[in-house]
């Protein structure tokens, strides 16, 4: 998974796959992590705006 | 306290004035009608027993090991593993849905797409649930993870069923986010919003993600070049029922969608999906369904006239000389799941007539379950050596129980989010309050 | 001579089973038992659930009296190389629990990695790889009795015949200590091969021309066991009867028997 697990090797299998799969989790990530910063700001102007 | 919702706050009064306020009534949706909280609470418990009695199952399997399955040497892989495939391959409807509704913009199907996503979120955690329980040492299942094999089509099950369960938990999670309680807390109201507007990217992922798992789970088999029953040919690394399974995933998918949200509204006795949009998935599942089948006749003839007997085996010698496989089988799979249902969904008489169409989607579910079985079970059932024998199983209690444990977890799963969640875009204008 | 890749010299160990000379005595499958720490039931009736590395089967020819004929064919681990070591186990195990090591040929086994998906078992179509559905518990006092260089397994792992790794690695250090480059045909020997009072299992490097194993697999008589499969097996199997060669694989009823491949 990592390579620092030592069945690793740099091979075009490796990278493939694992590239793949670090790619998925990167979109989810980022995505979420945009979704929720962005409501935290959104969340926090309609606060003030209350006020 | 915030400017939301103050509205909203008094809007549960819809139910009252109905005079069908429940005790819960604030935390059902607006204008819509629910049971009354003990109904609702009995009908819980029934199906929690059931859950019950499954979770004792699977307590025994993880303390006293997989002695309490019958399987065996000759089956290490059985029930459990078609179960994992079945609903995995039922619970496809949500990725092709997501694919149509997100990708190719079939905008009515907004109004099922939710329930594809809760149907799929409960079928993706069942078939890890499942897995977990499946594992002869499940403390070790992150090893699949860490220690990673890439060549084996198992690993991408994993890796890829896990990363589409993210995908699926963050389609659901703005639908729990439009409860009517939690929609007045600003953050979650507005987190609703943007994953919304975000789906896409999400459903594309999931889309990229559910082709190759649902393809590696067709792999699984596929590759078992010891298993002439199972094994075939293919492009590069992925052997044909690598592309059949996504393919007969992304057809059958929505009829499993499509059979639930018809047994839905048969127990809530509401309309809930207005027919067009009904019609629309299952005139594209309908045509999946063409095009898969006469790839799979396309790929059975290959086998059964090239494939095994390069391998020294005759199409009879899989379904003769036992007690159970015989070709019956492959007829149901292929002619009652797959022709007889696909007839059915491409005619526009037969889409109309909703006793042609949920009879067509119940031959459908059976179809691909019946595939996923054979694929599974009739691979390890079929003897190799010369002097071996066909073996058949039968689960124990504790297999069974195990695999109905989901069910009642998914039924549950589905009142709970019925109930409180507006699952159903449309079933406020199907259901006139008054 | 052995193969050398990258100055290391590399073997190829199989076996060369004479089916005309076995009896079906079964003392391969006691000595496996007790060599490799296999762990056994109070009541074996279920033999789907009983792990036999060493497995006699009973074949028969099908026949009535006075045509009837048997043949008893002891199966171990067959320790495919399938192409370039993609034996139909190795390729599927999703934790890199089992492994083809192209050094000596052997198919390995990894228990403390092994987390019990069962996938190899499917793969295998010899029915060699075992999963240890109990725990496994020895009679009072037999645990003393256990070989201390074989690791017993645990309840929920796959286990199978290992060509007695550990005797190989026990010979590899004689060989090292000795000054030697290459470890001598005696000194490594599996425990069937040594248990069998009949001496129809002969066990060597396959590629090394010293090695019995090497010319006996050229007998006209060789067969694998489902060879058309293209598992590449090591473990090459005699017989002077058609029948029996041709019980060693799948045929078309049209087809002629097919020679094994060298």
């Amino acid at each position: 998974m990592f390579p620092f697990n030592f069945e690793w090797i740099w091979d075009m299998s490796h990278v493939v796959f694992m590239g793949g799969l670090w790619y998925a989790l990167t979109i989810l990530g980022i995505g979420m992590t945009y979704c929720v910063v962005k409501s935290t700001i959104d969340a926090a102007k309609d606060d003030g705006g209350h006020h | 306290m915030n400017g939301y919702g103050l509205a909203e706050q008094y809007s549960g009064i819809s139910n009252q004035r109905r005079g069908t306020k429940v005790m819960d009534s604030a935390l059902i949706p607006n204008g819509v009608r629910r049971c009354s909280l003990d109904k609702f609470l009995v009908a819980l418990a029934v199906v929690g027993a059931v859950l019950l009695w499954g979770v004792y199952a699977m307590l025994l399997c993880w303390f006293k090991g997989l002695n309490q399955t019958n399987m065996n040497d000759n089956y290490g892989f059985a029930l459990w593993i078609w179960a994992d495939l079945a609903v995995i391959a039922l619970g496809g409807g949500a990725f092709f849905t997501g694919f149509l509704k997100y990708i190719i913009a079939k905008d009515e199907l907004k109004n099922i797409i939710n329930y594809a996503v809760l149907i799929g979120f409960i079928c993706y955690s069942s078939a890890l649930l499942i897995l977990a329980i499946d594992i002869g040492q499940p403390l070790r299942g992150w090893f699949i993870f860490w220690h990673a094999n890439v060549h084996s089509m198992l690993t991408e099950v994993a890796f890829c069923l896990s990363c589409y369960f993210m995908v699926l938990t963050i389609e659901y999670i703005p639908l729990i986010l439009e409860n009517r309680q939690i929609d007045r807390v600003p953050f979650f109201h507005h987190l609703s919003h943007n994953m919304h507007s975000t789906m896409a990217v999400f459903a594309a992922t999931g889309a990229f993600l559910s082709f190759f798992h649902q393809g590696s789970l067709g792999g699984v088999a596929g590759v078992l070049f010891g298993r002439p029953f199972a094994y075939r040919e293919g492009l590069f690394i992925w052997p044909w029922t690598f592309f059949l399974f996504t393919w007969s995933a992304a057809a059958y998918g929505p009829c499993f969608t499509l059979m639930v949200t018809r047994i839905t509204e048969a127990i809530s006795g509401k309309k809930l999906v207005k027919d067009n949009v009904v019609e629309l998935l299952a005139k594209i599942s309908g045509w999946m369904m063409t095009t898969y089948i006469i790839a799979k006749i396309i790929d059975t003839f290959y086998w059964a006239n090239v494939t095994a007997p390069s391998k020294g085996f005759n199409l009879i010698d899989f379904y003769s000389n036992n007690g159970f496989y015989g070709i019956w089988i492959l007829v149901l799979e292929i002619v009652l799941g797959g022709i007889v249902p696909a007839a059915i969904l491409i005619t526009d008489k037969g889409r109309k007539s909703p006793i042609a169409r949920n009879t067509a989607f119940v031959l459908a579910v059976i179809g691909v379950s019946v595939n996923r079985w054979v694929m599974v079970l009739q691979v390890m059932a079929v003897p190799i050596m010369t002097f071996d024998t066909w073996a058949l199983y039968f689960p124990s209690w504790q297999e069974v129980a195990t695999t109905i444990l989901p069910v009642a977890y998914g039924i549950m799963l589905i009142m709970i989010s019925y109930r409180y969640l507006p699952i159903f875009p449309q079933e406020a204008e199907l259901n006139p309050a008054d | 001579m052995k193969q050398e890749h990258g100055g290391v010299v590399t073997q190829k160990y199989g076996m060369v089973v004479d089916l005309d000379l076995c009896t079906g005595c079964g003392s391969c499958m006691v000595a496996c038992m007790a060599e490799n720490n296999v762990p056994f039931r109070e009541d074996e009736t279920d033999k789907l659930k009983s792990i036999t590395w060493m497995r006699v089967y009973k074949l028969t020819n099908g026949k009535h009296y006075p045509e009837t004929d048997i043949c008893y064919l002891p199966r171990p681990c067959q320790h495919c190389e399938g192409s370039h070591g993609h034996s139909p186990c190795v390729s599927v195990c999703p934790a890199t629990a089992t492994d083809y090591d192209n050094q000596t040929g052997i198919v390995s086994q990894i228990y403390t990695r092994c987390f019990g998906c069962r996938y190899c078992m499917g793969a295998c179509p010899y029915h060699a790889r075992y999963f240890n559905w109990y725990d496994p518990i020895w009679p009072e006092g037999m645990e003393r009795y256990l070989n201390p260089n074989v690791s017993p397994r645990m309840r929920g792992v796959v286990e199978k015949c290992s060509f007695c790794f550990h005797r190989y690695q026990a010979a590899k250090d004689k060989a090292h200590l000795d000054g030697q480059k290459e470890i001598d045909e005696d000194a490594y020997q599996t425990a069937c091969t040594q248990a069998c009072p009949a001496g129809a299992i002969t066990f060597g490097d396959l590629d090394n021309p010293n090695h019995a194993v090497h010319e006996l697999k050229k007998q006209p008589d060789t067969f694998r066991l489902l060879e058309k499969l293209g598992t590449n097996t090591k473990v090459y199997y005699v017989s002077s009867r058609e029948w029996v060669r041709r019980a060693g694989d799948n045929y078309l009823k049209t087809e002629g028997l097919k020679k094994a491949v060298l």
